[in-house]
């Protein structure tokens, strides 16, 4: 059963991926752009509802790993490193950044991690914006070119996406994997998972790592889609707002990122009479829904088709 | 030399002060209430922007700074706990924190839409009193003075009073409080109230300095998030002794470090905190875990 529905739940996200791809085909420019958005978007939103969803931990340190995958993609690029392992280097750094903030911080429990990578997004906007030689500071880096086949806005697309496809299947096998069902036992109920024998700590440790190295993903496609590096978007705003994607679609749901992000790219264009008020509006909104469904938009719809629910499994796990 | 340096103590720990006045409250809410309050920062900015507009309406300073403080006691302490903590506490810890987080969200562009994007001055102190080769200005003696007499009152409320006593019960044990006939909901209230008394004789005290700007409240947050968990959330005295060791540390680095790294006092503060002694200064390891 469980096996049926996670297979549904990665058929779901690929049909996604290839609506998106089909719709781009006969968009404007503009429009595939924020295609190409949403799937940037999602790779880092997937990355941060494993550190929250699965994990249980809060991480204000996505916007700082989405900040240096960009900035290493941008910084590698132009020395005829190609676009496969710029994003790779930059998974990588992140990864280890991670876990070498992560250690410590998970040590101690409670909202330990929330602080430090809090520092971080601060830390990393620092040397975004002072470290000239590196980073081409206030100024940024600009002119980054886009890799071979995929330089025009649809191909980039291609690119975008296909990455988006390849981490949403890895992420859905590490999730039926061994190690992912540890994943899966942490966000049931993390008492019983270590009673159980699941090293909570390491398995959390992991899950902040790999959702750190998503984040670095999401900046290497983020840094030639825009084509231009600078430290302002990777600031803590964007961290919050990659925090809302995730509880929005709903943390700790497979599916919850591509809505999440889906959400977070077509709303301010839809709402876009609202001008200055639609970060007012939308942070209503979303305390709005954490209020009345904290399982975010992919749990209220599943409710919905569930006309009679069997009590939700997260609410039982509570104490 | 020995002047320059005495100075510097004297701003930093009158800096520090503010920041142990909102870590203070904030560390309050975290064992009091279960509510890590990230939104910490711009309850500090909204009661500056109350009393600015009380005094564009006329009032005198102290009359905007008591309206503010009402108005602060009803919209921070009473709507803030009423509308979204109580409905979303039921959710768990941290559905909460990722809601303070978008009300953070809300406020900072709530009063950006109200106020513009400006910095607006603030009354404050003017001049000050050469002592020797020190010179004291007014507004750093008086921000020491009231902050001490704040800490001071609010540390005798809790412990000498039968309130005071009922509310650090509340936040030890809210079971047992219960038990002993505590009203542990009002308890909790009380302690929504006196965070927002805090925060408005905070931004009484620091908007002088920082001038009142909707987006102040990231700083002021970091700053006592940094304080609360260095001082090692043993309530008042750790977030005291929290606030004064980071606003020294950040006047000293300020004057002999590089500028453009300034913002990154608190946040190495708190990364070697956390990494050497995440404890705190005061904090004794793990009591109490949620």
């Amino acid at each position: 059963m469980t096996a049926v529905r996670q297979a549904g739940t990665l058929a779901g996200a690929l049909g996604a991926i290839l609506a998106a791809g089909l719709l781009a085909q006969g968009l404007a420019p503009y429009g595939v752009y924020l295609l190409s958005l949403w799937a940037v978007y999602t790779v880092a939103a997937i990355g941060l509802n494993l550190t929250l969803g699965y994990a249980g931990q809060i991480s204000l340190a996505q916007a700082a790993f989405v900040g240096i995958g960009a900035y290493t993609t941008a910084i590698l690029l132009p020395h005829g490193v190609p676009f496969g392992a710029t994003l790779l280097a930059g998974a990588a750094i992140s990864f280890a950044l991670g876990v070498l903030l992560g250690f410590p911080a998970l040590r101690v429990q409670g909202h330990y991690l929330a602080f430090v990578t809090l520092a971080l997004t601060t830390l990393a906007f620092l040397v975004f914006r002072n470290e000239s030689w590196l980073t081409g500071g206030v100024g940024g880096i600009s002119h980054i070119a886009r890799p071979a086949p995929f330089t025009s806005g649809r191909g980039y697309n291609l690119l975008c996406l296909g990455v988006l496809a390849l981490v949403s299947f890895a992420v859905w096998w590490l999730l039926r994997s061994p190690w992912g069902r540890a994943f899966v036992a942490l966000r049931e109920n993390p008492v019983r998972a270590a009673s159980l024998g699941v090293d909570v700590r390491a398995y959390t440790l992991l899950a902040f790592a790999i959702g750190a190295a998503l984040g670095g993903v999401s900046g290497a496609l983020y840094a030639p889609l825009v084509q231009y590096v600078e430290p302002s978007p990777f600031a803590l705003a964007f961290s919050l707002s990659l925090l809302m994607m995730v509880v929005v679609g709903g943390s700790g749901s497979f599916l919850g990122p591509y809505v999440g992000a889906l959400v977070a790219v077509l709303l301010p264009e839809w709402l876009r009479f609202l001008h200055d008020y639609y970060l007012v509006l939308y942070a209503a909104l979303v305390i709005l829904l954490l209020i009345a469904a904290p399982e975010g938009l992919v749990g209220l719809a599943a409710k919905g088709l569930r006309r009679r629910p069997q009590g939700h499994p997260a609410a039982e796990a509570k104490p | 030399m020995a002047a320059l340096i005495a100075q510097l103590l004297i701003s930093g720990l009158a800096t520090g002060a503010v920041y142990a006045l909102v870590a203070i409250g904030f560390s309050l809410l975290w064992q009091g209430a279960q509510t890590v309050n990230f939104a910490q920062g711009d309850f500090v900015t909204l009661p500056a922007f109350l009393i600015l507009a009380g005094t564009a309406l006329g009032l005198p300073f102290w009359a905007a700074l008591l309206a503010a403080m009402v108005l602060a006691a009803a919209i921070l302490g009473l709507l803030f706990k009423r509308i979204l903590v109580d409905p979303m506490l039921r959710h768990g810890a941290m559905p909460l924190t990722i809601a303070t987080m978008a009300l953070s969200i809300f406020l900072e562009n709530a009063m950006k839409n109200a106020a513009s994007a400006e910095a607006y001055p603030f009354p404050g102190l003017n001049g000050g009193i050469t002592l020797g080769p020190l010179f004291l200005d007014w507004q750093s003696i008086m921000v020491l003075g009231v902050a001490v007499v704040a800490v001071v009152a609010l540390t005798l409320f809790l412990s000498r009073t039968r309130t005071g006593r009922a509310i650090q019960a509340t936040a030890q044990n809210p079971a047992v409080a219960r038990l002993l006939g505590i009203d542990v909901g009002r308890m909790v209230l009380i302690t929504f109230l006196i965070n927002a008394v805090l925060v408005t004789i905070a931004a009484a005290l620091i908007s002088p300095i920082y001038l009142v700007k909707f987006d102040n409240g990231a700083q002021i947050g970091l700053s006592a998030f940094c304080a609360a968990i260095v001082g090692g959330f043993n309530q008042v005295r750790g977030a005291v002794a929290g606030g004064l060791l980071l606003g020294v540390t950040e006047m000293f680095a300020a004057t002999y470090g590089p500028d453009q790294y300034r913002a990154a006092v608190p946040m190495v503060l708190l990364i070697v905190f956390i990494l050497f002694r995440p404890q705190g200064i005061l904090g004794r390891a793990e009591e109490r875990r949620v």
